[in-house]
């Protein structure tokens, strides 16, 4: 596995090296899925301070969840000549085409967030993107470290059935899981990466384990729904984070809230930072010619009580989550 | 349209009894209740707790479908609703946080009311503008985030009680009397029914079928705004995004179950909210059974296809056949 | 020398429901002529048609084409046999090129392409024999109704159809439109194709028509050539029974200007719909509505009772300036009004018996004084019994009811609000002959309890046994006012026909 890990420094020194070679600005454009989320507003406002940073001219276009306004956005970009383009795609097929324009342009492109259909490896330059799989291993390894050789009841809250990221995160997490006897998933239902289903599907795995009694910990597919799990917990008279273990993903302000207080024991982040590393590679390529892998991935941080949550939950709360 | 004679409700009611016999089975300890933190706890009152949002929801849509109507923005109207109780929870009291609220979802009843009844637009199409309108407006309200909020009196609505019966169902069965007694202790139902029956004939008796129509619609946004305060409460936060989606669809459901057709006409109150109970009850059970979240859907589906089946008309005939033919 | 008629039907019967709405009916179509057929709603004319194009199945009888009976199954069918109908709502696709819509299903092809081009050259050609020049490839939709029906015509008359049955062709055409429709019928039926041409524009049948069929109730009341027959007899034919029976011995009261009207409309109109007209009605009087269908008598109906609301006029109740914009108003002031489309405007059926009837009474309380279950069920059994309503039983759903009942059950609707003024169109339409009678003993007996009622009826030999007065309507105007001894038959139909172009 092939990671890169680019200092700010490094990336000021490059940038003020780009500035004495080519004495211009590097534009960037940046076709953004749209903000259907906390996560992808969190990730919109990160990648304009991580701009700021590096003196680029920063171009974002929000397609509204519609792939042919990303088309279109890509279009205008490549009509602008701007120097690179990035591009958080919708779907995964269709971009052939647009994507051919812009290699006709000599414009390099960077996938954000997600890949695309593996026939336009060449069309791209590199794409960032987490390892879901990895991020659910994590919270596997930490689960598994921090329950020793106790025999341990694990319920899961599946993300939306049939999406990826929700097949990877359980795929992980089983894969980690699987490698200690006393570790066992005992019910696994989806709450729809929502706070509310999250809760309902929790108030459930209780009344069927015992009153909770039988559960040592919680595995969720994302933070909301373990917000929402943490509630049910709380509401059945149970101490989240003491009596019964939780563990999630993404990183969200309000697990850290929950961290803090003492409900929530671990989450293992979803950087928002997609634009950062891409930027660090765009310039790199520009000034130095350095061809970079293609496939960037970024880390999958886990973050515990010992991380000082509350100083974390303070940093993220004006990202847009 | 089929003629029907006076329904019996004997189908819902035993749809409802067989569902929770089969949660007993696959989960035994569904019927035990105890009180926790002075609030009734167990899986049976989990299918009346969650099941209420959809249950108000079906309140107000079934008296919409018995004038021959349909609303399909009321998850977008919760959405709204939702988004303004918690944008305004922790800075101003109660009554003011309430009265938004329910202040946006007459609003809302309104421009539905005013595009149906008034401008005579087809009610599958003008209420499609406010659900696909209306979650966008809600994600301005919260700026595509989840606003939480502390301030105790909203959460009572979601995690409160009323002599140990949890507050949304407490309300609901508020909501089920009030309604009852606007629309059975008036002469409203028979004008609905009438105006749902057959709307020109009843204009024609002097029935003032524009004014029941915005009513209804009213009513029916009303039911969804207190719907939307209650989901927002139980999760102590507004999710525009996820707030009442797809609700709309379980809320028809839940009136279809209940023995009302989609053609207008007889309605009644009480097997809606049962209606939206049987679907709680199914989903409840999915949830309790530990299979495969894959199963839920194909679940549903199935059990929702037999409760329509034990009320189809033609089929009760073809029993009736079979019944004399045995004989 | 006998000719073989192109289309004949023998004996063709049909009931739907137990009533006979089509009873034994012979029609002749020759070759090249353009044959009217002519009746009031309910006559029988569509039923016929669609028995003839295997619409709808028939009970009896036979249809036969150049002689030889045919068993058609459907439109489709009838279409290959070489009959085909053109409806009043042209249906055709109005999205699609006026070309395309010619050739719908038939396209001209090469290797399997259509050959759009060579499509258009033979529209152009198609529609040019009928006189009409204009760009085929535009949408259909963006032209007129006259061009969209000859459209039609033409695309039956080019998949070699040989009888064609046009369904109130001329109903929504203007006068100019109608000259082009016909030149296009003439030069059809100079080709020697069989024309059937359903109407109720009198004038237009004596302009186009060589021979007439008149039904009326279902049954054929006969086949004349149009030059031979009198416009005068061809009303009497559609409206009149036998002569015998008109004669009914009746006595008018006069009285009544004595004391002063109940309702007064002075000038009282919608543009378009019906002339602003003068209509005073009394307690205990009956006046009567005459004319033929279309003729202006429910839209008198509805605008006096606010179903639609007049544009000019003034109207005054029981001396007082009245206010008559929705029919609310009209039962807040005491009228009720039993409409002709008992199950479209009148009857709820999926409601029960008493919950019909005690509407509009409960309308006119208001929602927040209910009336109670004991209340509706003490109305609904008493008017039950009053006018014999069967079955008795006031929570049987009303759609299950007879046609005669449910006209009872609408009149004890608007007797339960003990009305002031009661609207009654075509009251004994449908209505099997037993109830037919006592609706007529009712209207009777309402007037004499001093009610004030204004009723519309084709009957003509009924109007005459109990209106007091019978205003005649012709082409959406008030004509004539007859009283007393002016009220027979005779004279009505007179009235009616005054104006009517003689047969040329």
């Amino acid at each position: 596995m092939i990671r890169m890990t680019l200092t700010g420094l490094l990336a000021t020194a490059l940038a003020g090296f780009a500035c004495q070679v080519s004495a211009a600005q590097l534009t960037i454009g940046f076709s953004q899925i749209g903000s259907e989320s906390g996560w992808r507003a969190a990730e919109t406002s990160v990648s304009k301070s991580e701009a700021k940073k590096r003196n680029v001219n920063f171009k974002i276009a929000d397609a509204q969840q519609k792939q042919e306004n990303q088309i279109k956005a890509i279009r205008s970009f490549i009509a602008q000549k701007v120097d690179a383009i990035f591009l958080a795609p919708v779907v995964s097929t269709g971009w052939d085409a647009v994507l051919k324009e812009a290699q006709a342009a000599k414009i390099p492109v960077v996938l954000l967030d997600r890949d695309i259909d593996p026939s336009g490896k060449e069309l791209y330059l590199t794409a960032v993107t987490s390892d879901s799989v990895h991020e659910g291993e994590v919270a596997g390894d930490w689960l598994a470290k921090t329950v020793g050789s106790k025999a341990c009841n694990v319920v899961e809250l599946q993300g939306t059935v049939g999406a990826s990221v929700a097949a990877n995160r359980k795929k992980g997490f089983d894969t980690a899981v699987a490698k200690h006897a006393n570790l066992k998933v005992v019910r696994s239902q989806t709450g729809d990466f929502t706070r509310a289903k999250g809760k309902e599907v929790m108030e459930s795995f209780i009344k069927a384990e015992g009153g909770g009694k039988n559960i040592c910990a919680v595995y969720a597919h994302n933070d909301d729904m373990m917000v929402g799990a943490i509630q049910a917990m709380k509401e059945a008279g149970l101490k989240p984070g003491k009596d019964i273990l939780t563990v999630s993903i993404d990183a969200v302000p309000d697990i850290f809230k929950a961290i803090a207080a003492g409900e929530a024991n671990a989450t293992v982040e979803l950087t928002p930072d997609m634009a950062g590393p891409a930027f660090d590679a765009i310039i790199a390529w520009k000034d130095k010619g350095t061809v970079p892998p293609k496939w960037i991935q970024t880390e999958s941080k886990l973050y515990t009580a010992a991380d000082n949550p509350q100083k974390i939950y303070d940093s993220k709360k004006g990202l847009g989550y | 349209m089929a003629l029907r004679l006076p329904r019996s409700g004997v189908p819902q009611v035993l749809a409802f009894l067989a569902i929770l016999a089969i949660n007993w089975t696959v989960s035994p300890q569904f019927f035990d209740i105890r009180l926790q933190d002075g609030r009734l706890f167990g899986s049976l009152i989990d299918v009346f707790n969650r099941g209420a949002p959809v249950a108000l929801l079906s309140l107000g849509m079934v008296l919409v479908i018995a004038t021959r109507g349909i609303d399909l923005s009321v998850g977008a109207v919760m959405a709204i609703s939702g988004a303004i109780a918690a944008s305004l929870a922790d800075t101003h009291p109660l009554p003011v946080v309430l009265a938004a609220a329910l202040g946006a979802g007459l609003l809302c009843g309104l421009w539905n009311g005013l595009l149906v009844a008034v401008l005579g637009i087809q009610p599958i199409v003008a209420t499609l503008i406010l659900m696909v309108a209306g979650r966008g407006i809600a994600q301005l309200i919260t700026e595509g985030r989840i606003v939480t909020f502390t301030a105790p009196e909203l959460v009572w609505f979601g995690g409160g009680s009323v002599l140990g019966i949890p507050a949304p169902v407490a309300i609901t069965l508020g909501m089920l009397l009030v309604t009852l007694i606007l629309v059975r202790g008036t002469a409203l139902g028979l004008m609905i029914e009438a105006t749902g029956g057959n709307a020109r004939a009843s204009a024609l008796a002097g029935v003032g079928t524009t004014a029941m129509t915005m009513a209804v619609y009213v009513w029916c946004s009303l039911c969804a705004a207190l719907a939307g305060i209650i989901a927002a409460a139980d999760i102590l936060g507004a999710d525009a995004n996820n707030a009442g989606l797809w609700l709309e669809l379980d809320a028809i459901l839940a009136v279809v179950i209940g023995g009302t057709s989609l053609f207008g006409g007889r309605f009644s109150l009480v097997y809606a909210v049962l209606g939206a109970l049987i679907i709680q009850a199914m989903n409840t059970g999915i949830l309790l059974s530990g299979f495969r979240p894959e199963f839920n859907l194909v679940v549903k589906a199935v059990v929702v296809l037999v409760v329509l089946l034990m009320q189809s008309p033609r089929l009760s005939g073809l029993g009736l056949l079979l019944s004399r033919v045995s004989k | 020398m006998a000719v073989t008629p192109l289309l004949e039907t023998r004996g063709l019967t049909k009931s739907f429901a137990g009533v006979c709405v089509l009873d034994h009916v012979d029609f002749t179509l020759r070759a090249g002529e353009i044959h009217a057929l002519l009746g009031e709603n309910g006559a029988g004319k569509s039923t016929l048609i669609k028995l003839v194009t295997g619409v709808v199945s028939r009970d009896a009888g036979t249809v036969l084409l150049d002689g030889a009976a045919v068993d058609l199954r459907s439109a489709d069918a009838a279409l290959s046999a070489g009959v085909a109908t053109v409806y009043q709502e042209v249906n055709m696709l109005p999205n699609l090129s006026v070309a395309q819509n010619l050739f719908l299903g038939r396209q001209p092809t090469r290797f399997g392409f259509v050959r759009e081009s060579e499509m258009r050259r033979r529209a152009t050609v198609l529609l040019n024999e009928f006189g009409l020049d204009i760009d085929v490839a535009a949408p259909l939709g963006d032209y007129s109704v006259a061009v969209q029906q000859i459209t039609a015509i033409a695309r039956a008359v080019d998949m070699s159809a040989r009888v064609l049955i046009l369904d109130e062709p001329t109903a929504s055409l203007d006068k100019h439109e109608v000259e082009i429709l016909f030149a296009a019928m003439r030069q059809l039926a100079g080709r020697g194709i069989g024309i059937v041409f359903v109407t109720h524009f009198l004038d237009q049948v004596y302009a186009i028509s060589d021979r007439i069929t008149v039904l009326r109730n279902g049954r054929l009341v006969g086949e004349r050539e149009t030059a031979k027959l009198p416009r005068m007899e061809l009303v009497h034919m559609m409206l009149g029974r036998e002569l015998s029976e008109v004669t009914v011995a009746r006595s008018h009261h006069v009285a009544g200007m004595a004391h002063p009207p109940y309702a007064v409309f002075r000038q009282f109109g919608k543009a378009g719909t019906i002339a602003p007209f003068d209509l005073e009605l009394r307690s205990g009087e009956v006046v009567g509505l005459a004319g033929l269908l279309g003729s202006g008598r429910t839209e008198t109906a509805r605008l006096v009772f606010g179903a639609d609301r007049a544009d000019v006029g003034t109207a005054t109740v029981d001396g007082r300036a009245a206010r008559l914009h929705s029919p609310r108003d009209a039962v807040q002031l005491g009228f009720g009004y039993c409409p002709e489309e008992r199950k479209t405007d009148g009857i709820v059926a999926e409601l029960t018996v008493r919950e019909n009837i005690v509407l509009a009474l409960q309308a006119r309380r208001g929602l927040l004084k209910p009336l109670s279950r004991r209340e509706q069920d003490e109305i609904a059994t008493r008017f039950i019994k009053l006018l014999d309503i069967r079955p008795a039983d006031p929570e049987r759903p009303i759609g299950l009811l007879s046609g005669g009942n449910q006209q009872k059950a609408l009149l004890a609707r608007w007797l339960a609000i003990s009305p002031r003024l009661l609207i009654l169109d075509e009251p004994t339409r449908g209505i099997d002959v037993g109830a037919h009678a006592e609706i007529i003993r009712l209207i009777r007996q309402l007037c004499a309890d001093g009610l004030a009622l204004l009723v519309i009826s084709s009957e003509l030999e009924e109007i005459v046994t109990y209106a007091d007065q019978v205003i005649v309507l012709r082409e959406r105007a008030h004509v004539t006012a007859l009283t007393s001894d002016a009220i027979n038959v005779t004279s009505i139909l007179a009235a009616i026909a005054a104006d009517l172009p003689r047969a040329a």
